[in-house]
């Protein structure tokens, strides 16, 4: 036997796959009682791992894959239906053969499992009455004695005299035993070709009796596919050690870097050749590198696969029904990620059968399908991997998160109407959080979510929910393709070089100083991004380093955590890709920096972390003002965030709910209707009211070719505000404001140091359209 | 009779040992990254043979001034806790067998930021060792705690 220890392990390796496939066939199996293939599939499959266990002496695994084939076999012959409790029964056996193969590679011995008690309700079930109204019987109620009647006994066979391993025959039948059995040939027919190949006829047995015309293409066509091995991909692929694969990924992580250092060399010498031969180095080396990163993708299926067994048993314990639907399986990860995905997508699905998905009743009150469905989606999505899962169960109730943050004193209580949906929301990733009111062996012990996002933060990921009362909830896993190596710009700032990655970030834009320049909001520099204010993150200042100028410098606009900001850097040198290289433990809790790596002249560069860049940053409140809700307020309590605009030498707040766009119009563009001034947006007249005029703020007028304004549309319709400046957004707590007698203005309070003036903004529409709020008002429709 | 080899080093004069073991190897090199934001005893990070090594500036842990970094500085690196560190010294001195009779706890009159990171106190003729505490020499934290 000594010699036999790769066998084993080759056949352990084996039947773990074939389990898997099993435990996912019969869950299909369930679904469609009456597909002879799948029955086919699982029976072969069981009937390869009995057939090895024989030959490799696993006796009692042989036994219990023997116990199992012999119930399959019943099904397959159509003596007894495919029920629930079959599959059941079945997946127990399965599991049964699992413990055995694990006790075999742990132990080296499978002594150590009890198989009796699964074969004696494995027998059960093949007693069974075969209406199967009734639930199966329990292993304690079955018979303890074999029955004999069964069609296939189990008895007790000693090593020795155990039988001999099936041949292979009905894996892989002989064609002419196919053609004979398909009614496709005579048996004469056959054994005269046979013999004719024994006599040296060196024609395929089909082809003899083909040309002799004893039997039909088309059915020796179909015995042929018949007889085409079921895992054609044993053939054309072959088992790879990982560490491997590990190993030449590294190297040729070594490999990228040296390329580039080596790029740069011949790019300072300049001489052709060398560039040619450098330039063709660098696109095999992209090339091997790709190559090497592909063997080691794997499509999500492989951790997918485990689920509908997972979603199966946990709604039968949970009495729910659920579907499960998978989108985007053949979606490729790195496998190390696969690896680090593969419990927190567990976890997830466990807790959306467990907690998000309600039991039938409850769905039926709330006019639902009865059967819940699990939705798991996979989908590249800009150099990421998303991965959802989504129920369509009752929702995430916010109120409540709410109320246990704040027990939990994870939250204050005033935060909260100030915060978004989303935000309250993502309070279920904090450690110890859980709203369950009961806890289950599932899930509810708060243990769970915080760990799904440190293993998913851990490999660079991100996670976040989203949910809509009574629709269902959506779990959503963003994931990076690979670890090891990055896309990525280096920049300057002051005399160190860092590096950005490239998938935060949007765009480029280069300050002049002139058309392009950095402003001020009380401090806070800003840039005008399309008529947007883009909030901006000084790095040298981020990084303690002394404040350079305003001109000459880059914005690198960045996206992370959902928010959106400008990085000053002083210089944006290229784009490369680099090698994510570890940074040492203690350096990492600076938390400015998610790693290093070796740049091409051979120095240390850091890989900036932008998501903390941006925390560090205070860009507490969400300066993204993309989606600016077309609702007004509804006037609740609590604070409201402002869009502070000068006017003359006030300041004049507007709730910025009400803010559609903000926008910059050429001054020669204004016209004149009548006495009032509009300009021409988007197909429509926009008429124009200047706050300084309605606010008898006359000042001087400001100079310059555009104008600022503010624009306000509800229904179809649009007007705008001109002011003189866009200064910044601030977050006002409504209670702290003092009412205001003046005209066109609700009150007035403190903003940033400064008294500011609250626009009342229904009576600046009225005036720049008194007929705004009526429903017959279409006179400022233009034809177009 | 018990003897340790210790790999010596110095430090604004002064003679500092660490029991060979602890030592990767020693090297000198003349490029570093800085890392803004650090503990100020981080002197910067280099390029050991592709890997990414953080320089611990002994000066700085010994309440003494930066060093420069401008030009070529010795570098002790250490094993560490599965990451190398090295150590940036002024100037590499012998390996020495020490015999532990030698040995003798650090004077009481040594204090300050240097009597944290030393475990005793090497007789050789001629001039005193100090032995390091490594993990104590390594901790960036510990100065600005």
């Amino acid at each position: 036997m000594e010699d036999l220890g790769e066998i084993v392990g080759e056949f352990l390796m084996e039947s773990h796959e074939n389990l898997d496939q099993i435990d996912r066939d019969l869950v299909s199996l369930e679904q469609e009682p009456d597909s002879r293939d799948l029955i086919s599939r699982i029976f072969r499959a069981i009937h390869t791992i009995k057939g090895t266990s024989g030959f490799l002496a696993f006796s009692r695994l042989e036994k219990l894959a023997h116990a199992g084939e012999s119930l399959l076999s019943r099904l397959r012959d159509g003596v007894q239906p495919v029920t629930p409790e079959t599959i059941t029964v079945l997946l127990l056996c399965i599991d049964g053969v699992r413990s055995l193969l694990s006790s075999i590679e742990e132990k080296g011995t499978e002594d150590e499992v009890d198989v009796e008690s699964m074969i004696v309700r494995i027998k059960a079930q093949m007693d069974a009455p075969t209406d199967a109204a009734a639930p199966a019987a329990p292993a304690a109620a079955a018979p303890a004695a074999p029955a004999e009647e069964a069609p296939v006994s189990v008895e007790e066979a000693p090593a020795a005299t155990r039988p001999a391993p099936e041949p292979i025959a009905e894996q892989r039948q002989p064609i002419g035993q196919i053609l004979v059995d398909a009614g496709a040939a005579q048996p004469t027919d056959v054994t005269s070709a046979l013999q004719q190949q024994i006599e040296g006829d060196e024609r395929k047995l089909g082809t003899i009796l083909l040309e002799e015309g004893k039997t039909q293409p088309a059915a020796v066509n179909e015995a042929l596919q018949s007889q085409a091995p079921k895992r054609s991909i044993a053939d054309s692929a072959i088992r790879v050690d990982v560490d491997l694969l590990d190993t030449l990924m590294n190297m040729v992580g070594e490999l990228v870097l040296a390329r580039n250092q080596l790029v740069r060399g011949v790019m300072e010498i300049g001489d052709s050749g060398l560039v040619r031969s450098a330039q063709r180095l660098g696109m095999i080396t992209s090339e091997l590198q790709e190559g090497i990163m592909k063997t080691r993708m794997q499509p999500i299926e492989h951790i997918w696969s485990k689920l509908p067994r997972v979603v199966r048993d946990l709604s039968n314990s949970l009495g729910k029904q659920v579907q499960l639907v998978m989108e985007g399986k053949e979606t490729e990860l790195d496998r190390s990620l696969l690896e680090a995905v593969k419990d927190p997508l567990t976890h997830l699905v466990r807790n959306a059968v467990d907690h998000g998905i309600e039991d039938p009743e409850r769905r039926i009150a709330a006019g639902k399908n009865p059967e819940g469905t699990l939705t798991l989606r996979a989908y590249h999505e800009g150099g990421h991997v998303a991965v959802e899962v989504a129920d369509d169960g009752a929702g995430l109730n916010v109120e409540r998160i709410a109320q246990k943050a704040v027990e939990n004193g994870l939250l204050r209580p005033e935060q909260i109407p100030n915060m978004d949906k989303r935000d309250i929301m993502a309070m279920v990733f904090q450690p110890g959080f859980s709203t369950a009111a009961k806890v289950t062996n599932v899930s509810g012990r708060g243990v769970g979510m915080d760990v799904v996002k440190t293993n998913i933060e851990n490999i660079g990921g991100a996670v976040s929910v989203d949910s809509t009362p009574g629709e269902g909830t959506v779990w959503r896993l963003t994931i990076p393709l690979t670890l090891a190596i990055i896309q990525a710009l280096t920049v300057d700032c002051g005399d160190q070089r860092y590096v950005v990655p490239q998938v935060a970030v949007l765009e480029l834009v280069f300050v002049d100083g002139k058309t392009t320049k950095v402003e001020y909001a009380s401090g806070a520099p800003v840039y005008r991004l399309r008529g947007k204010l883009l909030p901006l993150v000084r790095l040298d200042r981020a990084l303690g380093f002394e404040v350079g100028g305003d001109q000459g410098v880059y914005i690198m606009v960045l996206q992370a955590d959902g928010r959106r900001f400008g990085l000053v850097v002083d210089r944006v040198l290229n784009t490369e890709e680099v090698v994510v290289k570890a940074l040492n433990t203690r350096l990492k809790d600076i938390g400015m920096y998610a790693g290093a790596t070796i740049l091409g002249d051979g120095k240390v560069g850091l890989i900036l972390d932008v998501s903390s860049l941006a925390r560090r940053s205070h860009l507490a409140v969400d300066s993204e003002r993309e989606n600016v809700v077309e609702k007004r307020t509804s006037g609740g309590g609590g604070t409201e965030r402002l869009l502070v605009t000068a006017v003359g030498e006030r300041r004049v707040a507007i709730p910025l709910d009400t803010v559609t766009r903000l926008e910059e119009f050429p001054r020669d563009r204004l016209e004149h209707a009548g006495s009032r001034e509009v300009v021409q947006y988007r197909g429509q007249i926009l008429p124009l009211v200047r706050l300084s005029h309605l606010l008898g703020a006359y000042g001087e007028e400001p100079e310059g070719d555009t104008v600022s304004v503010v624009v306000y549309s509800e229904g179809g319709r649009s007007v705008a505000l001109v002011v003189d400046r866009i200064v910044d957004i601030a977050e006002n707590s409504t209670t702290a404001r003092r009412d205001a007698d003046e005209d066109g203005l609700v009150g007035t309070a403190v903003i940033q140091q400064r008294v500011t003036e609250l626009l009342d903004v229904r009576r600046a529409i009225l005036a720049a359209d008194p007929n705004f709020y009526s429903e017959a008002g279409g006179e400022m429709l233009v034809e177009v | 009779m018990a003897s340790r080899q210790f790999a010596t080093f110095e430090v604004d004069g002064q003679l500092f040992g660490v029991e060979v073991h602890t030592v990767q190897e020693v090297l000198s090199y003349n490029e570093y990254t800085p890392v803004p934001l650090a503990p100020p005893a981080v002197g910067g990070l280099f390029n050991l043979r592709g890997q990414v090594i953080a320089a611990v500036d002994l000066r700085v842990q010994l309440g003494l001034a930066r060093q420069a970094l401008q030009g070529p500085v010795m570098n002790v690196i250490l094993r560490g806790d599965g990451e190398p560190v090295s150590l940036l010294v002024d100037k590499i001195g012998e390996v020495v067998d020490l015999d532990d009779e030698t040995f003798e706890p650090p004077p009481d009159t040594l204090s300050g930021p240097t009597r944290e990171l030393v475990v005793g106190t090497f007789k050789l003729d001629g001039r005193l060792m100090l032995a390091l505490d490594v993990n104590q020499a390594v901790d960036t934290y510990r100065a600005t705690n």
